[in-house]
């Protein structure tokens, strides 16, 4: 590889060049060999055995029961509907999860830089501790944690009125359906738009005039405003859907079952930590000189936090970060331990129904795939936006 | 780094051009053990006992099988397998026999390419509930809560039953038996469904198994068997005459104990099945003293069965469907000549 510079015709085996698309042509050749003999080995093999194969099995009835869901299903529904109700369980854990474990993991992180002693000592024995107990373990805790901890259903808390806590989960009230509501979620997305707008406004604003404008409480005006001004214009619609107990069970109201409540906590309490460090790291990325030239602008601690350090922390930030959103997505498959039936535990069960394991795993291992890339796709994009512009 | 991708690729093609070899009994022989698929969890059926003794009566199905291959029923290597899990591993090859409660269905027959030799527990799907809650028949279950293991008929029964009766539920799935008797008793569900047998083996190990009754509804037939994967017919007659063999035995009275007197026996049939009068073993391919083996080791199915689940068991189940055939149950050996 080293001496070919000194021949005048290089053989083309001693070209680093030419040598190293050899390789790469006998690895794609020897990988296609491979693959062309795992697939047809196990065609093969599923023909031998009279393993039933194909796609075909997705629009018979399932037979079998889901727990929670967020479109209607029943049994009788076809096995499409049963997985689709799986992913859809685990986008809503996963999504609910990335967003709060966001929140706690800024809150830990800027708490374990806090000057105060025992804020930062807090911080720290946090993180330590939960980012070493595997997650496994967290969540048995926190499942056993609620069904141990809290009275049977006859004998629920009510801490608030209209709320019970029981070992069958958290039944709160909630409001009855309204047409007002629609509209309202309309209201609540055009105020985030107008929030945004907003922003951009009060920042061109600020460079060309440098008059400051109190963003934060106008967006906050907006985003609450906006719909609760529907909500009045609609008559104020207050029916309340009180959950009762009734049987075996509480009727109405709105459910948040252990299991759910178990692996969103266990996943946020987990993740929180990895992502609090690497806010911690991403803060400390930054030179002190840029806290002090702030400082000496005379800027208020959570402005220099907000507009100095934050900005540049976050280049160092959003990569590590994507692969704990990552993470929590794909740990979000633990769930067939504690019961909650997320996408992995639906396909588990058709597959044992209807044996065709390597459609099924094909199907999670897509959808897997199709997560994680729509994710750090997003982030990538982000990513790039946040980074230095130079002027 | 790549000259060593490309060896790992010649590496891996070699290994999997070395499994496919021949059949299970040589394969069996070679490794000189058994590799059982069981629960693991299930008290009377498999699980490990105080001394990590693997005890039951699938623990027995399968020691009978090393018994008859080996003429030693200390050579098995236990595999707990959750309901999910289990029928992938017969399948793939994992274990060669899958000794696990689980209940004999057309689909798993066709679609899954196993093939279920004889029955060695007659059971069918009941419900569990405690005796708090004051319900007398599984027909006052509307609205209630149902814990249920995940992948197994018993989950499609139950969806089953309660659609047919026009009632409402939930179920709770969770997939480590222990994990969801837990949730069970503590209160997460109302209702834990499973084979009865399961229910009195969760009973068993419950703090107070006297606050707890099963209701007496029983929605299923579930004959529950030994699982071989298809393909293999040597290998399916090893297994399913080992368990005929066990049954064999009781109905000739011959037991653990008095085995070796049995040999001096004058009656041909009795002469043929311990391999006095050699043939039968070599038609299966093992040694002619197989049935011999089984019984001097395991025990015959009566023997095994009042150790592991009997009525003087903390299972307490009576022998039901499970009795022999002369007694008004379900055990028929077909006969071994």
């Amino acid at each position: 590889m080293k001496n070919s510079i000194l021949e005048e015709k290089v053989p083309f085996w001693l070209d680093p060049d030419k040598r190293a698309i050899a390789y790469q042509a006998l690895t794609v050749i020897m990988v296609g060999l491979l693959a062309w003999y795992l697939i047809s080995n196990t065609l093969a093999n599923l023909e031998r055995q009279n393993i039933a194969s194909g796609f075909g099995f997705m629009d018979k009835e399932a037979g079998f029961e889901i727990g929670e869901s967020l479109i209607p299903y029943s049994a009788a529904d076809s096995y499409a509907r049963a997985l689709v109700v799986g992913i859809l369980n685990t986008l809503k854990v996963s999504v609910l999860g990335i967003a709060l474990c966001l929140v706690l993991g800024v809150f830990v992180g800027i708490s374990r830089l806090s000057d105060n002693w025992l804020v930062k000592k807090l911080a720290g024995i946090y993180i330590e501790v939960m980012q070493n107990i595997p997650i496994l373990l967290q969540l048995f805790f926190w499942y056993a944690l609620f069904y141990e901890a809290l009275p049977p259903v006859k004998q629920a808390l009510n801490p608030f009125p209209g709320m019970y806590l029981c070992n069958r989960g958290v039944i709160m009230a909630a409001p009855v359906s309204h047409p007002a509501h629609v509209y309202m979620f309309i209201a609540f997305g055009l105020g985030i738009v107008g929030a945004l707008i907003l922003k951009s406004w009060a920042w061109r604003r600020l460079t060309s005039s440098g008059k400051d404008f109190p963003v934060f409480w106008t967006s906050l005006g907006i985003i609450i405003g906006l719909p609760f001004l529907i909500w009045l214009l609609f008559g104020a619609p207050h029916t309340m859907d009180v959950p009762k107990l009734k049987g075996f069970n509480f009727k109405g109201g709105l459910m948040l079952s252990p299991e759910f409540i178990a692996l969103l906590l266990g996943l946020v309490i987990y993740t929180s930590a990895f992502v609090a460090e690497i806010v911690r790291a991403g803060i400390q990325a930054i030179d002190r000189g840029q806290t002090e030239a702030a400082m000496s602008l005379g800027l208020k601690k959570s402005l220099i936090l907000n507009l100095v350090i934050l900005p540049q922390a976050l280049r160092v930030i959003i990569p590590p970060l994507t692969s704990q959103m990552l993470n929590l997505l794909k740990n979000s498959s633990l769930a067939i331990a504690i019961g909650y039936p997320d996408f992995v535990s639906v396909a588990n069960t058709t597959i044992n129904i209807t044996g065709q394991s390597i459609e099924g795993v094909a199907l999670i291992m897509g959808c897997y795939l199709m997560f994680s890339l729509t994710t750090s796709l997003f982030m990538n994009w982000y990513n790039k936006k946040s980074q230095l512009v130079e002027r | 780094m790549k000259r060593l991708n490309i060896a790992f690729i010649c590496i891996i093609s070699l290994v999997l051009v070395s499994v496919a070899g021949a059949g299970t009994l040589d394969d069996v022989r070679a490794r000189g053990y058994l590799k059982a698929g069981v629960n693991g969890d299930l008290f009377g059926f498999s699980k490990p006992d105080k001394n990590g003794e693997w005890k039951g009566l699938d623990v027995d199905a399968a020691k009978a099988v090393a018994a008859a291959v080996f003429g030693d029923a200390t050579k098995v290597q236990f595999t707990t397998l959750t309901a999910v899990q289990r029928l992938p591993a017969v399948q793939s090859g994992e274990v060669d026999v899958l000794c696990r409660n689980t209940t004999v269905t057309l689909s798993r027959e066709t679609k899954n390419a196993l093939n279920f030799v004889h029955p060695n527990y007659y059971d069918g799907q009941g419900f569990l509930v405690s005796k708090k809650l004051g319900v007398k028949s599984a027909k006052d279950l509307d609205g209630a809560t149902v814990c249920v293991l995940p992948g197994t008929t018993t989950e499609m029964n139950v969806a089953d039953y309660f659609r047919g009766q026009g009632m409402d539920w939930k179920p709770v799935v969770i997939e480590k038996t222990a994990e969801l008797a837990k949730a069970f008793f503590a209160g997460r569900c109302d209702v834990l469904t499973s084979d009865a047998s399961q229910l009195a083996g969760a009973r068993a190990i419950a703090q107070t198994p006297t606050d707890y009754e099963i209701l007496p509804e029983i929605i299923s037939k579930e004959p529950l068997a030994p699982v071989v994967k298809h393909g293999d017919d040597q290998w399916y007659d090893i297994v399913n005459w080992t368990i005929m063999a066990m049954i064999q035995a009781e109905e000739f009275g011959i037991t653990s104990q008095n085995v070796d007197k049995m040999l001096k026996s004058k009656k041909p049939d009795i002469k043929r099945f311990l391999g006095v009068t050699p043939g039968m073993g070599a038609q299966l391919g093992l040694d002619n003293k197989w049935a011999y083996n089984i019984v001097k080791q395991v025990g015959n199915y009566g023997e095994s069965f009042d150790r592991t689940v009997g009525p003087n068991t903390p299972l307490r189940l009576q022998r039901g469907l499970n009795a022999l055939w002369t007694e008004g149950g379900l055990m028929y050996a077909s006969p071994i000549r």
